[in-house]
């Protein structure tokens, strides 16, 4: 192995290395401590000024029956998104769950979630300068954070 | 102790749908124990990284309000039938657990 190629061998493993870390911001764990839809917004994007927006829609059951599992699915159309943030808001702690996202994302999240009782539930999605906000209402007959 | 991934990725349209189930409890530290009465310590996985041919193209974070055994999906650009999809996750006790499929 020549010393010029062991150098560039170097380069490219630290790319590698440093490459996930520049791209992804660390969990903002603060915002899962939240108690608040807007400080959870705040801890997450340091604003909780929103732009409602039809470019988000929330496919979620109008009415779960069980609290412990209730499908989220996040379609957006908004190609510079870089975050997206599921808010059950009248949840214990209303941030769910967040995706970092990246050039490799299409515009489709999805996941299932608890939900402690009946609550609007906010898909916000970060892209640039502005947070997106959409919003639908789902009933609740049997909480899923148990106790 | 491991615990279990399950990934489907299929792709289409220069795009591949990747979802996958990983088994977890996903305790919240707020439910109790019916016999003892002492609250459940929080035990839930917080980063999820999913990555295509070894890069990192989406990073989740969980909190305890997903549900148990956590089921994600999302959509990876420029996948396409053969490559690798990777998932890996920590959880706040520090447990971790990956594994990897073909995009069919």
């Amino acid at each position: 192995m020549t010393r010029r190629f062991f150098i560039r061998f170097l380069g490219v493993v630290a790319g590698i290395v440093l490459l996930p870390l520049r791209a992804f911001a660390a969990r903002p764990g603060t915002a899962f401590d939240s108690t608040t839809t807007e400080d959870a917004l705040t801890q997450l994007y340091g604003t909780s000024d929103t732009v409602e927006t039809d470019r988000i829609t929330i496919k979620a059951p109008d009415i779960a029956e069980n609290g412990a599992i209730v499908p989220i699915t996040v379609k957006f159309d908004i190609p510079d998104a870089e975050f997206v943030g599921i808010i059950a808001e009248n949840n214990p702690a209303p941030l769910t769950a967040g995706f970092a996202l990246s050039d490799h994302s299409g515009g489709l999240v999805s996941t299932r979630i608890k939900m402690s009782e009946t609550s609007p539930v906010h898909a916000v999605i970060k892209a640039g300068d502005t947070v997106y906000r959409a919003t639908k209402e789902v009933k609740v007959t049997i909480g899923g954070c148990g106790g | 102790m491991a615990r279990k991934i399950k990934i489907r990725a299929k792709a289409k349209d220069g795009k591949a749908a990747v979802k996958f189930l990983m088994k977890h409890p996903m305790e919240t530290g707020l439910r109790k124990d019916k016999k003892t009465g002492e609250k459940i310590p929080a035990h839930f996985i917080t980063d999820v990284n999913v990555a295509l041919n070894g890069t990192n193209v989406m990073t989740a974070y969980l909190g305890p309000g997903v549900s148990q055994d956590p089921y994600l999906s999302a959509e990876v650009m420029g996948a396409s039938k053969g490559d690798t999809i990777t998932v890996a996750w920590v959880d706040n006790m520090g447990e971790q657990a990956s594994a990897d499929a073909r995009v069919k």
